[in-house]
C-alpha cells in the first residue's frame, strides 16, 4: 500500500474506532440500570463488543503507522484530549431513555452492517479480515437493536410515542452518516474503502422501510449535516472527561 | 424408622415424620434434592430466602463496581470490568431460575426487594470510592463469596448446587483479576501504592462481615447443616478467608487495620481482634453508608424500565393473537 494511503488509512480507522468507542461507552452506561435483567446483559455485551472493536481497529491503525499497538490504542484513547476525537454526534448524546439508545443502536448498526460488508471485500487484506470478524457480532447487535424497535415502535402507546420522539432527536444527526470520513476519497478511489454517500443512500432506503414497518416516521425532510467529525456536543468533553479520569491521575502509572 | 429427633422436628415443623425421615436419609445418602420432590416446607423457605438473598447480592452488586466501567483506566481494565459486571447480572439471572424451581416468581422477589423486605448482601452498601475498591472486591470480597459458593455448589438442592459449580469457576476470574490489580498497584506509583492501602482498609473489616454473626449468633445455621445447605460454619469460612488473605496482603507490603492481628502458632490460625458487629447489624438494618443510594438506583431502573416491560409484553401479547 502506497505510504499516503496507509497514513489516510489509519485517520480513517480511528474514526470508526472512535465511534465504536465512544458508542460502546453509552452502551455501558446501562450496565445495572437497565429496564431488564436480561437487558443489562445484552447491552453490557453490545458495550463489550463496541469497545473490543475499537480496540481492533486502533490496533490496524498502529500497523499502519508502524506504532506498538500494545500501547497505542491506549494513548489515543486516554491521552487525546475530547476535540481530537473523530466520532460522530449520533454516538456521543446522552444514553436518553430506553428507546432512546436502543433506536440510536438500531440506526447505528444497520449503517454498520453494510459498511462492514463493504469493508470485508477491501483490497486492502487486512482490513477486510478485520472487517468480516467484526461483522459476525454485529450481525447480532442489528438483530437484537431491530428486535427492539419494532416491540416498542408497535408495543404500547406510550412506547410507540417514544420511539416517534427518539426518532425525531436521533435523525437529524444520523444524518452525517452520510458524510466521508477523514481520507475516504482517496481510499475508494483506490478500492480500499466504500463511499459513505453510497452506503447512506442504501442505508435510507432499508432503515425508511422498517421503520414504517414499526409504525415509525422518520422525517425526510431533515437537513443533511455537514458533519465532518470535528464538531462536538458539549457531552464529549464531559464524557472524555469522565473516561479519562482514572488514567489521568497518575499519567506514569501502569493501570 | 425413624429416630427420635426426626419425630420431635415433625412434630415441630408439622411435616409427616416418615417422609421427613426419608427426605433427611436422602441427604445422608448426598442424594440431591429435585423441584419436583417432597421437600419440608421450612426446607422450602429456607432456600427460597437464601437464594433469592443471593440473587438480590448479584444484582445490587453490580452497581458499586458499574459505577467504574466508564473510567476504568485502560481498555483491557475497561473490558476485563465489563464482562464481570455483565458475569453477575447472569449470576442474579440463573440465581433467579433456581428459585424459581422452589415456586416464587422472579416479581415477588423483585418486589420484596424493592420493598425493602428482602435482603442482599452487607458488602455492597459501602462506596466505591477510588478505582482501587474495584480490586479489593474482586480480591476480598469476590474471594469471600467464592468460600461460601463452593460450600453451596455442594449443596443438597440441584439447581442451587450446579447453579454454584457455573458461578465459581466465573467467580474465579473475578478474583484473579482483582488480586492481579492490587498486586501490581502494591508495587506501583506512590499514588497506586496510596490507592490500594487505603482500599484494603476499608474493605477489610467489611469482608470479614461478609460471612456472617459468629456461630452462636447465627439462628438459621442449625436446620441449613442438617439438610445439607450449609456444610461449614460462618466461623470456620471466616477463618479459612483469614488464613488465606493475611500473608499474601502481607506480602504486598499491605498494613491491615487490625492492630490485634496475629499468628497463633498452637492452631495454626491467623487471629484477629475483635468485629464490630454494632457496625454489621446497623448496616443490615439499613443504616449503612449506601444503603439508600442503592435501593434508590434498583427503585430508579425499576420504574424507568416500567414502560417497557408494559410495552414488550403488550407486543408478545399481540403476536400471540396473531399466531392462534
Amino acid at each position: 500500500m502506497e505510504r499516503a494511503h496507509q497514513y489516510a488509512l489509519s485517520g480513517y480507522l480511528i474514526a470508526l474506532a472512535d465511534d465504536e468507542l465512544v458508542l460502546g461507552h453509552r452502551d455501558s452506561e446501562w450496565t445495572g440500570h437497565a429496564p431488564i435483567l436480561e437487558e443489562d446483559i445484552a447491552f453490557a455485551n453490545l458495550a463489550l463488543d463496541e469497545i473490543g472493536h475499537a480496540k481492533l481497529w486502533y490496533e490496524l491503525a498502529a500497523d499502519l503507522l508502524g506504532e506498538d499497538k500494545t500501547t497505542y490504542p491506549d494513548r489515543l484513547v486516554y491521552f487525546r484530549d475530547a476535540a481530537q476525537f473523530r466520532n460522530l454526534q449520533l454516538v456521543e448524546l446522552p444514553k436518553g431513555d430506553w428507546a432512546y439508545s436502543t433506536l440510536r443502536q438500531y440506526l447505528f448498526d444497520a449503517f454498520e452492517a453494510l459498511r462492514l460488508e463493504a469493508l470485508s471485500q477491501s483490497s486492502y487484506t487486512p482490513l477486510a479480515d478485520v472487517a468480516a470478524r467484526i461483522r459476525t457480532e454485529e450481525l447480532y447487535h442489528l438483530r437484537h437493536s431491530q428486535a427492539w424497535v419494532l416491540r416498542l415502535g408497535l408495543g404500547t402507546q406510550e412506547s410507540g410515542g417514544r420511539m416517534q420522539a427518539a426518532l425525531d432527536a436521533l435523525w437529524p444527526y444520523a444524518q452525517a452518516l452520510a458524510a466521508p470520513l477523514p481520507g475516504e476519497r482517496d481510499l475508494h478511489a483506490a478500492g480500499i474503502v466504500p463511499s459513505s454517500a453510497d452506503l447512506f443512500e442504501r442505508w435510507s432506503g432499508e432503515v425508511t422501510q422498517f421503520l414504517a414497518k414499526s409504525g415509525l416516521q422518520a422525517n425526510l425532510q431533515s437537513p443533511v449535516s455537514d458533519f465532518d467529525r470535528r464538531t462536538h456536543s458539549p457531552h464529549l468533553p464531559a464524557l472524555i472527561e469522565d473516561l479519562q479520569s482514572v488514567a489521568r491521575l497518575d499519567p506514569e502509572a501502569t493501570w | 424408622m425413624y429416630g427420635a429427633d426426626v419425630e420431635q422436628i415433625a412434630i415441630q415443623l408439622n411435616e409427616d415424620p416418615q417422609k421427613l425421615a426419608d427426605f433427611e436419609a436422602r441427604i445422608a445418602r448426598g442424594e440431591k434434592i429435585e423441584p419436583g420432590d417432597w421437600m419440608p416446607a421450612e426446607y422450602r423457605r429456607q432456600l427460597i430466602r437464601m437464594i433469592s438473598q443471593h440473587a438480590h447480592s448479584e444484582v445490587v452488586g453490580m452497581l458499586p463496581e458499574g459505577a467504574w466501567i466508564t473510567k476504568a483506566p485502560s481498555l483491557r481494565r475497561k473490558l476485563i470490568l465489563l464482562a464481570k459486571v455483565q458475569d453477575e447480572a447472569g449470576h442474579g439471572q440463573y440465581l433467579y431460575h433456581a428459585a424459581e424451581t422452589l415456586g416464587a416468581t422472579r416479581e415477588e422477589m423483585l418486589d420484596a426487594l424493592l420493598d425493602g423486605k428482602a435482603k442482599y448482601s452487607s458488602i455492597f452498601n459501602y462506596h466505591t470510592t477510588t478505582w482501587a475498591d474495584n480490586g479489593a472486591i474482586g480480591w476480598l470480597v469476590d474471594g469471600a463469596a467464592i468460600l461460601n459458593q463452593t460450600m453451596l455448589a455442594r449443596c443438597s438442592y440441584g439447581p442451587y448446587s450446579r447453579a454454584m459449580v457455573r458461578i465459581c469457576m466465573e467467580e474465579n476470574f473475578h478474583r484473579k483479576q482483582g488480586q492481579e490489580m492490587i498486586i501490581l498497584y502494591s508495587q506501583g506509583t506512590p499514588t497506586q501504592r496510596a490507592m490500594v492501602q487505603d482500599a484494603i482498609t476499608r474493605w477489610w473489616w467489611p469482608t470479614l462481615m461478609m460471612f456472617g454473626p459468629h456461630d452462636a449468633d447465627s439462628p438459621n445455621s442449625g436446620v441449613l447443616i442438617r439438610w445439607g445447605i450449609k456444610t461449614r460454619t460462618n466461623d470456620e469460612l471466616r477463618q479459612e478467608f483469614i488464613n488465606q488473605l493475611v500473608p499474601d496482603l502481607q506480602a504486598c507490603g499491605i498494613v491491615l487495620p487490625d492492630p490485634d492481628l496475629h499468628y497463633d502458632e498452637a492452631s495454626g490460625n491467623w487471629r484477629t481482634g475483635p468485629i464490630d458487629w454494632d457496625e454489621f447489624w446497623a448496616v443490615l438494618k439499613g443504616n449503612g453508608p449506601a444503603n439508600a443510594e442503592r435501593m434508590a438506583a434498583r427503585r430508579q431502573a425499576h420504574a424507568d424500565g416500567q414502560w417497557v416491560r408494559e410495552a414488550a409484553a403488550a407486543y408478545a401479547a399481540k403476536n400471540q393473537m396473531q399466531v392462534n
